[in-house]
């Protein structure tokens, strides 16, 4: 029988790295097939409003996409937080050790990004070769989308927390992923949107994120009133 | 090892009472084997001890540490298997076992010999790098089993481990859960009393949400009024005036349950007339039926 464990000196970059293991890295290692998955939803609405726009759109796109695969990192959260806690029953067996919710958020969060590294990768290498940012447009553009990034992994884990099973987590990502990415004007500009139609779109919080990073790249230029309510961080 | 719980009752949302006012004491290593009907609240029970469910009211703690107030120290020195825990079916065992051991802070490569380790001594060596989709079942249970043996946890919470295994594999996982209890705590639900009586240095009979009686097998004995078992293999008999509870079988035969003093002279007469029988102390079985089910056997 197996005797002398040693004791643990709780090592918390260990405790984040084990949910990135457990939710992207083992996954990506046992089937590498989950990475064209994640590669295919923001590369197919990139290259239809494209193909739809003669190539006008491809920059504007190119930063959408980027937008939409960091909604979709934070979103997909809740079906693998629900996945772990409803159907392995793991969530409970870490409840019971060491690691705190804190701890175990982060890393599950961080674990999502790591799970997109390749999709990021290749969306960064369209954005250098179709957006050209400055330097400081740049700044601005991670920074939106670390915000839109935290935005989507709180809302995940809240409808996490409210999934009692994988059927309604598989709801609640068909619904978000329509709502936040591919309706709003993510991947296109807003004036494309009908006058009446166009304050719907800033019920999603992905709208403001896309005109935030279109500004940053001087597709659009964002009214003094916006940027006003936004801050003026953002918009110096 | 020490878990002192008092008064500890949980409802749920639809006033359903699944803890009513439970109190017990455990203050030594070995296995604690909590038995009882499904839905007499062990699971409850173990959910509220391994920090994971707010109690309603009632207070425990593990190693004087309370499970709500100071949940932190007590996570530190527990690890828990709950009731439909699954081994991450596209993980390999060796993954499954790593991963935890890193929630539990060690590091990658210390939490890799650690894996390799408890695999081999589980004899799970060989599957070590197959996915767990691929293992039986009894393996796949090994393998959780073996994320809370490869741990420093000193109170091991056991939730049904053995629920839905063929009986080769229960056996091998009893082995596991044996060997276990050496210098730990293990609280193990189970409703297959066998499993209590082979495995539980002491027994907790939970029923409807209160602890009917705690103790080692022979206290619980001690608890009915007949701890002897007589089996006749015989039809039709005509039994002497005897005190006791009689059955009369499925099979035909006859079981007596009674005190020393009757079993002897029951004995004498049987042995001449010829008459196969065993005698035995009664088992869990009919030790939980008579206490929770208030047989005859009970006080």
């Amino acid at each position: 029988m197996f005797r002398g464990v040693p004791t643990a000196n709780r090592n918390v970059g260990s405790q984040i790295y084990a949910s990135i293991l457990v939710n992207s890295i083992y996954a990506m290692v046992n089937y590498p097939v989950t990475l064209i998955n994640t590669l295919l939803a923001p590369l197919s609405i990139l290259a239809v409003v494209t193909f739809a726009s003669h190539g006008t759109l491809l920059p504007v796109a190119a930063e959408g996409a980027l937008i939409m695969n960091m909604v979709s990192s934070g979103t997909s959260m809740q079906g693998d937080l629900s996945h772990l806690k409803n159907d392995m029953r793991l969530q409970d067996m870490v409840v019971s050790s060491p690691t705190g919710p804190g701890i175990y958020i982060m890393g599950m969060a961080l674990s999502e990004i790591v799970y997109s590294i390749p999709t990021l990768a290749v969306l960064v290498v369209f954005n250098i070769l179709f957006v050209h940012l400055t330097a400081f447009g740049s700044v601005i553009l991670f920074l939106d989308m670390a915000t839109i990034f935290t935005f989507s992994v709180s809302l995940g884990f809240l409808l996490s927390t409210l999934s009692s099973d994988i059927v309604q987590s598989w709801a609640f990502s068909g619904i978000l992923s329509p709502i936040l990415t591919t309706i709003p004007p993510v991947y296109y500009p807003i004036s494309y949107i009908p006058l009446p139609f166009r304050y719907l779109a800033y019920i999603s919080p992905t709208t403001y994120s896309a005109q935030i990073a279109q500004n940053a790249a001087h597709f659009i230029s964002i009214s003094p009133r916006f940027r006003g309510c936004t801050g003026r961080f953002f918009f110096p | 090892m020490d878990i002192q719980v008092t008064d500890l009752s949980k409802i749920y949302s639809g006033n359903v009472s699944a803890l009513n006012g439970v109190s017990f004491h455990i203050d030594h290593n070995g296995t604690f084997a909590l038995i009882g009907k499904n839905g007499a609240g062990k699971t409850t029970l173990v959910r509220i001890l391994s920090t994971q469910l707010m109690p309603t009211s009632g207070r425990a703690f593990i190693n004087g540490s309370d499970v709500v107030q100071d949940a932190r120290e007590v996570r530190e020195i527990i690890a828990a298997v709950p009731q439909e825990a699954r081994a991450v079916p596209w993980m390999t065992p060796m993954q499954t076992i790593t991963s935890y051991l890193m929630w539990r802070g060690y590091t990658h490569s210390e939490s890799r010999t650690m894996a390799r380790d408890v695999l081999r001594s589980l004899g799970l060596e060989d599957q070590e790098n197959l996915k767990n989709r691929s293992l039986s079942g009894g393996q796949k249970r090994k393998v959780l089993v073996a994320t809370a043996l490869a741990s420093e946890a000193k109170v091991i919470f056991m939730d049904e481990p053995t629920t839905g295994l063929d009986f080769i594999s229960r056996k091998e996982l009893w082995d596991v859960l044996a060997g276990m209890k050496k210098d730990r705590l293990i609280i193990l639900t189970t409703h297959y009393l066998e499993e209590a009586e082979q495995l539980g240095d002491r027994i907790g009979i939970i029923d409807h949400g209160r602890m009917v009686d705690m103790g080692t097998l022979e206290e619980l004995r001690g608890l009915t009024r007949y701890p002897l078992s007589l089996k006749i293999f015989a039809r039709n008999l005509e039994l002497p005036d005897v005190t006791g509870q009689v059955r009369r079988l499925a099979d035909g035969e006859i079981q007596v349950l009674t005190t020393e003093d009757q079993a002897y002279g029951l004995v004498t007469s049987l042995l001449a007339s010829h008459i196969r029988f065993n005698v035995q102390e009664i088992s869990l079985n009919t030790i939980f039926e008579s206490l929770v089910q208030g047989g005859a056997n009970g006080e």
